[in-house]
């Protein structure tokens, strides 16, 4: 077929244009959704308790993901400095995933249980009062706010019903459980619970 | 015969559009850029916050000011190269203002922290809707124009902007399909590892072909208007459209190296986007040859000038983008700097050079004038932008670099050499400097703002080749 073909006619044009693009998406991301790797959860990773779920979506509200990563590669120094590697198993209930995409801080995949909450209260309040160096913003309006019950139950039911397998109790206490609960203290329950279920610290 | 009417206000509109947004975006551009370097900026106001405005600087500079770029140009190229007038005009309207609503509702959503965190996709549900809505609109009066065009072939530059159109379309539906929760959140049917791989499908291709494909095609028109010379290589067009459409899709996975990804879809990215550098150059060569018999030209034409040096960036960011895209280069440049460096001499080097060429080439020609108000503020704008980018990217580069070093470095007991923090501490002067680049890009950008606002509202030349100028008068 010459080319001129497809040039004096719109409607091949766009049929070829849309089945050339097509391909690579089939190829490269339907595959995984049927690849254990990428769909069992690693051990002990279970989906977001009500506190920490809501923490999440703080998380991703404030666009943390702009500067932290949550996604440890395989080298010598990020072992160092953060952790085993992130594996995929680690990462099935997260919805959006936080891998991220620059490190203007470090990466956050494991630091829950690295410092204390009092320590993450007063760094998220203004960071520079116990890193002087650090660029990060303050969040203190966090403070001033509390999470909705009913809307961490409409939630988890959501998720369960995509899959996430929350327990029907769970879902039945997320409502007392985030009982006054500020969103300062969803985030940094949501920051402990980050990558405690898989540090290799639990296996020591 | 009935004199040939095209449809002009529309896109006297989105081209007024895109200087408001280019504007705006950048200015949200420096305010980010000297939060990072003096973080006291961020006044602890959540809605003044670096992380809930960097989306809101993506998303205006990309979708607002280079989406209004590529709405005002593929109007006009449609009608010009198809000899037809726009069809729906109704409909054309409508994807205006549609288009503005979109940006609109982003500047208000975004910096309140309603987002959805897939970087170029932070939009929330209901204007994810009225984007799809407005794309179908875009659609039907593009595809309409050429299937009622007078001439047999469709011109290259369509072919691009017919290519960007659909794949966006595509693009922005898969990645932001989601389980609403609330008016404002929501979660998305994919998670973890192929949630990533979806959305830097998505964001890659966002790249591709927001970014590229679609400002190729206004490259295809505006070059060979302005050298007054017919494309370079025909053949060399056919090539690397297909091979640029094709290849382009597969390598999204490069910004996932050694992530917790499977390792073959990792190494399939890497393999295309390396195949990739041959059709980008193919772009840049036809566009540069173009030029061949009439370099004088470049001497005293700063427009020319614009979509000479844009076709430059395009081909430094298109070989340093699949050398970013080794595996072991990457271990090095990913999560630093370089990463943003990088995007800025595509964003700022490319894609708003050929927007600034265009647009000085086509604006005096919508609002009906000979020329621009002064070809010397074009020339001044050229050089302020061009050193701007300079000093922006050149930080950047040095930035990531010696961020990548530091964090890799080991003492000989196998200790770590720096704490992060010292990593922030050493590139703070680098921020400094990058905000003076900014600064400078946004001046650039200024200069053109006043420029064109002294051409639109001088004295009409009534050289306009848009006749509805004439019984319309102007914006009304």
């Amino acid at each position: 077929m010459k080319h001129e073909t497809i040039e004096k006619n719109v409607g091949l044009m766009g049929v070829l244009i849309a089945l050339v693009i097509a391909v690579a998406g089939m190829a490269e991301i339907v595959p995984l959704m049927y690849q254990a790797q990428t769909t069992e959860p690693s051990p002990g990773v279970v989906p977001y308790p009500a506190v920490e779920l809501a923490g999440r979506d703080i998380y991703v509200k404030e666009g943390c993901y702009s500067c932290h990563s949550q996604m440890i590669r395989p080298f010598a120094d990020e072992s160092l400095r953060y952790g085993p590697p992130s594996l995929a198993g680690e990462s099935v209930y997260d919805r959006p995933h936080q891998w991220g995409s620059k490190r203007t801080g470090p990466d956050l995949a494991r630091v829950g249980g690295r410092y204390t909450d009092e320590w993450h209260l007063v760094h998220l309040i203004n960071p520079r009062d116990l890193v002087p160096e650090s660029n990060m913003p303050g969040f203190p309006w966090l403070q001033d706010s509390e999470v909705d019950g009913e809307l961490i139950t409409r939630k988890m039911k959501t998720l369960k019903w995509m899959g996430h397998p929350y327990t029907d109790d769970q879902i039945e206490q997320a409502s007392d459980a985030v009982e006054g609960v500020t969103d300062m203290e969803a985030l940094i329950a949501y920051l402990q619970f980050l990558g405690v279920a898989n540090n290799g610290r639990s296996q020591q | 015969m009935r004199e040939l009417v095209y449809h002009d206000k529309v896109i006297r509109q989105f081209s007024l559009a895109t200087i408001l947004w280019g504007v705006v975006g950048m200015l949200v551009g420096v305010l980010l850029a000297a939060q990072l370097a003096w973080p006291a900026l961020n006044f602890d106001i959540s809605w003044l916050t670096f992380s809930r405005l960097r989306p809101l600087h993506t998303n205006a500079v990309i979708f607002a000011f280079g989406g209004c770029a590529l709405f005002a140009t593929s109007y006009y190229i449609v009608q010009r190269t198809c000899h037809v007038e726009l069809f729906a005009p109704k409909l054309a309207a409508f994807t205006f203002w549609g288009w503005q609503a979109v940006i609109v509702l982003a500047a208000i959503t975004l910096p309140l922290g309603f987002t959805q965190s897939k970087e170029y996709a932070e939009l929330i549900w209901p204007i994810d809707i009225l984007i799809t809505v407005v794309w179908v609109a875009y659609g039907i009066v593009f595809f309409g124009t050429i299937v009622k065009r007078k001439m047999p072939h469709i011109y290259v530059a369509n072919w691009f902007f017919a290519a960007y159109i659909i794949t966006i379309a595509m693009l922005h539906i898969v990645n932001n399909l989601a389980i609403p929760v609330s008016l404002t959140e929501s979660y998305p049917v994919f998670s973890g590892s192929v949630d990533a791989m979806a959305q830097w499908w998505y964001g890659h291709n966002a790249v591709g072909f927001f970014l590229t494909a679609a400002f190729l095609g206004m490259m295809y028109y505006f070059i060979p208007k302005q050298a007054d010379r017919p494309v370079y290589s025909y053949r060399l067009s056919v090539v690397h459209f297909w091979a640029l459409i094709s290849i382009y899709m597969w390598a999204g996975p490069h910004h996932l190296h050694y992530t917790a990804l499977p390792d073959w879809v990792q190494s399939l990215g890497m393999v295309f986007s390396l195949i990739l550098l041959a059709p980008s150059w193919g772009g840049m060569i036809n566009g540069m040859m173009t030029l061949s018999g009439a370099w004088h030209k470049l001497r005293d034409d700063p427009i020319l000038k614009f979509m000479i040096v844009s076709l430059s960036f395009y081909g430094m960011s298109t070989f340093e983008g699949p050398m970013m895209s080794i595996k072991t280069v990457n271990a090095l440049s990913h999560y630093t700097d370089w990463g943003i460096g990088h995007v800025h001499s595509g964003a700022l080097g490319w894609v708003a050079f050929i927007v600034y060429g265009s647009m000085y080439a086509m604006i005096p020609k919508v609002f009906g004038k000979k020329e621009m108000y002064s070809t010397s503020l074009i020339n001044l704008h050229f050089w302020v932008s061009t050193i701007g980018v300079v000093v922006y990217i050149s930080s950047m580069w040095i930035a990531g670099v010696m961020q990548g070093l530091m964090w890799r470095a080991i003492n000989e007991d196998g200790t770590l050499t720096y704490a992060f923090i010292e990593s922030i501490k050493a590139t703070y002067p680098y921020y400094v400097m990058r905000t003076g680049g900014g600064l400078l890009f946004l001046a650039g950008m200024l200069i053109m703002a006043y420029n064109v606002y002294k051409t639109v509202v001088g004295r009409a030349d009534d050289l306009s080749s848009s006749a509805d100028l004439k019984t319309t008068g102007g914006l009304a």
